[in-house]
């Protein structure tokens, strides 16, 4: 019996034309081919996708919810990226 | 293809369920809609952040700190229901060449898949809590985990079949429908998921039921005589009764479970009654009546020695079940071979390429 397990893979899928692909959950498969045939199997037995992407979750480098402050902090203190920070006068239209 | 060849009566069974299970799931994009912060503090005690977490209702993610009792825990319980899922494959796949008809056939056999299917999600689940999934099918063959104690009963006669997707998978959705807002994001999901396709296979066992039930009166009490066997082992899947069960209260504290044992068989019973009124069929249940008081059904509880007998290894079919499984995964170990050194032939190949 073979020890070595088949690499683990994260599924995407593309519901509907015009909407983006979402995480849906992984699955094992030795390769890329098989990892798409077992995500269709998997994923999409009540018409739940149009496209699918698999990708090997090794090839995933995630940002760690331990850093989550320092990493995103940057962001937190540019307001004025938001439209309403800023002030319009009475009586502007089309702004 | 084959939905909706059959009106149930209405508020059909499991109607009311599938409006819980999306209530579940827009409870849970509400819930992330209003994320108060991604991650705790850096000075900020862990553990209460996990506990601010749980009381805000709001998802435990893989990569969050947890103690490690619930993830021990979880691991052991997404596990166990993976391997019933794997497990359930059997009763009913024996049934599948014997259908009645093509259609049955067809449906029996898409059932069987969607089962595989909920295992699969399931493992994967589980997968995010750290463990491999070459440990849980291990663990499994190895009977150092366990599966739901339903499927070490025979499926005798095809009303089981009826029978089981009627009182199994409906005592199953109602456990499992308050999974859908468990604290842990990737089991929530999971169970969701599971819970939509349920209800298919709740409703296609009732419709069994109610074409033999309507039948010849030999059809009627094969229904009646799967029913009179299922029934108390199917009151039995919600476990122990809440005095003697050991997992619960820190589950609940967590929430992973939302409603005790006894509360979710409680819910089952009531729901049963009418459909079983609609069938034609006789609960096998003599001191079952209304409570005004309770405003619920009075019931006899199964029997719980036997529960624990069956869990311990010594129902009908246990050693055949696990006879199956272990063959099944042992015959198809030169598949997962060949497909592994097909796959490395191939990135070999790339690689000269390259």
């Amino acid at each position: 019996m073979s020890k070595e397990s088949s690499p683990l893979w994260e599924v995407f899928v593309r519901a509907r034309r015009g909407l983006s692909h979402t995480h849906v959950g992984s699955l094992h498969a030795p390769d890329a081919e098989l990892a798409l045939r077992n995500a269709r199997d998997l994923y999409t037995r009540r018409q739940e996708g149009v496209s699918i992407w698999v990708v090997p979750a090794s090839a995933i480098t995630a940002s760690s919810p331990d850093e989550k402050d320092a990493f995103f902090d940057p962001a937190a203190d540019k307001v004025y990226r938001h439209p309403t920070f800023y002030e319009v006068p009475d009586g502007v239209a089309h702004l | 293809m084959y939905g909706n060849d059959f009106a149930p009566p209405e508020d059909g069974p499991g109607g009311g369920l599938l409006g819980e299970v999306e209530a579940a799931e827009a409870a849970l994009r509400e819930a992330a809609a209003r994320a108060r912060r991604g991650g705790p503090d850096p000075d900020e005690d862990l553990e209460a952040y996990f506990a601010d977490v749980i009381d805000a209702d709001q998802k435990i993610e893989p990569r969050d700190w947890m103690p490690e009792a619930y993830r021990k825990g979880l691991i052991r319980q997404i596990a166990q229901h993976a391997h019933s899922e794997i497990i359930g494959m059997q009763p009913e796949g024996n049934w599948i060449s014997r259908a009645p008809s093509l259609k049955r056939k067809a449906i029996l056999l898409a059932k069987v898949q969607d089962e595989a299917g909920h295992g699969l999600y399931l493992y994967a689940a589980a997968e995010t809590l750290g463990v491999s999934r070459d440990e849980l099918v291990e663990l499994l063959l190895d009977g150092r985990q366990k599966y739901s104690s339903i499927f070490n009963y025979p499926t005798l006669t095809w009303a089981d079949v009826g029978a089981i997707g009627w009182l199994v998978d409906g005592a199953a959705i109602v456990n499992q429908v308050p999974l859908c807002r468990c604290s842990y994001g990737p089991y929530a999901r999971a169970m969701i998921r599971v819970c939509k396709e349920e209800s298919f296979h709740q409703r296609q066992g009732y419709e069994i039921l109610h074409t033999l039930a309507h039948g010849t009166p030999e059809q009627k009490a094969m229904a009646q005589d799967a029913v009179n066997r299922w029934w108390y082992p199917s009151l039995a899947m919600f476990g122990p009764p809440d005095g003697d069960s050991t997992h619960s209260s820190q589950s609940m504290a967590w929430k992973i479970k939302r409603f005790s044992n006894d509360e979710l068989r409680q819910r089952f019973v009531d729901m049963c009654v009418q459909q079983a009124e609609i069938l034609g069929l006789t609960i096998p249940d003599p001191d079952l009546r209304w409570n005004d008081d309770r405003q619920s059904y009075d019931y006899t509880q199964p029997d719980y020695d036997e529960l624990m007998r069956v869990i311990k290894g010594d129902g009908p079919c246990n050693r055949e079940r696990m006879a199956h499984r272990r063959r099944a995964h042992s015959d198809g170990a030169w598949v997962r071979e060949a497909a592994a050194a097909y796959a490395a032939k191939q990135s070999n190949k790339e690689k000269v390429a390259a």
